[in-house]
């Protein structure tokens, strides 16, 4: 029974989330905890791993290879999964206290930040996410809808998922279909009347936050041709004389290609691509029916912040861009959890390298912790969570040791997901993470795609009721 | 990546002084905390100058004597400032250029955070480590 104690040598931890700072972090408990480490990871999703699911472009398989080396970590006899359980409704602060030693808060940012701009609610304007929650099969977001039978489409912001949107919007039928893509997604993007995309970006080519190879994608897709305006993609003299300055490779590659971009004829394409520089949104203009009719533009000079920033700051100088569909992408936020110190200011948990602090006194909250999104806010590519949680992991291993940490009363192993199940709420293991993943590889099989995904809670939970192991079968039941 | 990136996990507040501060005093509260420098602040709250281990050091050197002075007798003045929309990589570049390692961080005039040399050089350092991790585990999985 030494393994079912919660006496010395246990160490019991709870992670709130499923997504890659989740992941990175119960590998580092597992591999540098005590020996009594065990880990119960809960997710509001029956699914694991967060935005490399619902995030990471459906036409962009190659990223989503990581969930290679969770799974891995899911096969540790130490570490269970349990899906479709929500903190602050399933499973309560209290809870955890009574069960375990730690928590570990990896729930990412989950909402966008606003422009704070005239006409931001119109109908026609979404946050970029919302979209790319809904091409991405996330089952709270299907019933969105986006009026792609709209012509002209800005999307505002140039970082990573600003230029994810404006590709999906720009792909052929046959591009479409080699994603993972929900069925009536694609149906309803290879539909699409959108004819022009505008991205929009504040500065100028030298600050822009996309990577050199997104900007090569941007400029071979098969049918949309890449439109860049020289007087944008000419460097001022700050930029050039930083540009000059900087040993930064990628980044003088990029702003090189971008100017070749410029001089290149467009090839007569289905679609045009255009990729702006030093505009920023001031308007989202009503057509009179309620619905965003077009964008109003400020046009921005580059100027130096005291720092040494190149920011952008508007000249006074106007244009009006006609688009009847707006993605906003200018940022993201973590929500509140429900008994957890919360940093207004940043959009995170408050907290000082992880360790959760109390509002009151700046102090750590033994037993809390973050790591994430929600920790730093939202920067970096999926790795960029592996440092961050092993700072935050090896700060719980150190209370641990100095015993700084919550005082359960009862062992997680008997009481969950038995409390859970208790309640009526249905967990799902890592067990049926598998069943439901290789169902979702056999329903993509069958029409040549590596996976079609299941958009609705209800579908998963038919798949693992179906009777069998064979995936093909459960495949079908479902399907 | 933008200075708001360092902050989000450094917790809140900033420890700082006044002018009028005697050095004594402000050197008990540099060993106290622990830190480099401290942000002297005027009366509105706004970063006045900074107090750095340089600037106590350049002034012992000159023989000035710690018991006679006030911060704002040995601070550095005026201070370099930024904003958490400033990017991480062009601050570091400055503060590497013109050889200072903390800088305050102001929304408007209001004093919000500070920044060391330590904290951007991690954070470039676990950005490169997460582009490397992303690279490593698309070829070994691939």
């Amino acid at each position: 029974m030494s393994g079912d104690s919660t006496g010395p040598g246990a160490l019991y931890v709870a992670i709130i989330g499923a997504g890659p700072a989740a992941f990175y972090a119960a590998e580092a408990l597992l591999r540098d905890g005590p020996a009594g480490i065990r880990v119960d990871m809960f997710d509001r999703l029956p699914t694991p791993f967060g935005l490399v699911r619902h995030g990471v472009a459906p036409d962009h398989q190659k990223i989503k290879t990581v969930t290679k080396a969770f799974s891995r970590v899911a096969e540790d006899p130490r570490f269970r999964f349990f899906g479709n359980v929500e903190f602050g409704r399933d499973l309560s602060l209290d809870d955890i206290r009574a069960h375990y030693h730690q928590v570990l808060f990896a729930t990412g940012a989950q909402t966008d930040r606003r422009m704070g701009i005239p006409g931001e609610d119109l109908r026609g304007s979404h946050p970029a996410t919302a979209f790319v929650a809904w091409y991405n099969g996330h089952p709270d977001f299907q019933d969105c809808s986006f009026d792609l039978s709209q012509e002209r489409v800005a999307v505002v912001g140039v970082g990573n998922v600003a230029v994810d949107v404006a590709r999906i919007l720009c792909l052929s039928r046959e591009e479409l279909e080699q994603t993972d893509m929900p069925r009536h997604v694609i149906e309803a993007l290879a539909a699409s009347r959108v004819r022009e995309v505008h991205l929009l970006g504040r500065r100028g080519p030298a600050q822009a936050a996309f990577t050199t190879p997104e900007l090569k994608e941007l400029s071979e897709l098969a049918e949309a041709d890449l439109i860049i305006r020289p007087e944008e993609a000419a460097l001022d003299d700050l930029s050039r004389a930083e540009l000059e300055a900087s040993d930064d490779r990628m980044l003088q590659r990029k702003v090189q290609m971008i100017q070749e971009f410029c001089a290149r004829p467009p090839a007569g394409k289905r679609r045009q691509l255009y990729l702006r520089f030093l505009v920023s949104p001031v308007e989202l203009v009503d057509d009179g029916t309620g619905r965003v009719g077009s964008l109003r533009l400020v046009r921005n000079r580059l100027v130096a912040t005291a720092s040494g920033t190149i920011a952008a700051e508007p000249t006074g100088e106007f244009e009006t861009l006609p688009v009847g569909l707006v993605f906003r992408s200018v940022g993201y936020r973590g929500v509140p959890l429900p008994g957890v110190p919360f940093n207004e200011r940043w959009g995170v948990i408050l907290n000082q390298g992880g360790r959760v602090l109390d509002e009151a006194t700046n102090q750590p909250i033994p037993g809390m912790y973050t790591s994430g999104w929600i920790k730093r806010g939202p920067s970096g590519v999926i790795g960029t969570n592996k440092p961050d949680s092993l700072e935050t992991v090896a700060a719980m291993i150190e209370d641990a040791a100095a015993g700084r940490t919550f005082a359960p009363v009862e062992s997680p192993l008997a009481a969950y997901p038995a409390r859970i199940e208790a309640a009526g709420r249905r967990c799902v293991t890592f067990a049926d993470w598998c069943r439901i993943d290789a169902a979702e590889q056999a329903l993509g099989a069958r029409e040549g795609r590596q996976r079609a995904k299941f958009t609705s809670i209800a579908e998963m939970f038919a798949c693992l009721d179906a009777a069998g192991d064979d995936p093909s079968h459960v495949a079908a039941a479902a399907g | 990546m933008k200075l708001e990136t360092v902050l989000s996990a450094k917790g809140p507040g900033v420890v700082t002084t006044t002018a009028a501060t005697s050095m004594a005093e402000a050197i008990a509260l540099l060993s106290r905390h622990n830190i480099g420098a401290v942000v002297v602040v005027d009366a509105a709250g706004a970063p006045a100058g900074i107090l750095s281990e340089r600037d106590i050091i350049r002034h012992l050197a000159a023989g000035e004597e710690i018991d006679a002075a006030a911060v704002g007798d040995w601070m550095t003045t005026p201070v370099t400032v930024a904003t958490p929309a400033d990017d991480v990589d062009s601050v570091l570049r400055t503060m590497t250029a013109r050889r200072f390692r903390h800088v305050p961080v102001v929304d408007g005039a209001r004093l919000i955070g500070i920044v060391t040399i330590g904290d951007l050089v991690k954070a470039e350092r676990d950005e490169y480590m997460g582009a490397i991790e992303t690279l490593e585990t698309q070829l070994m999985d691939a």
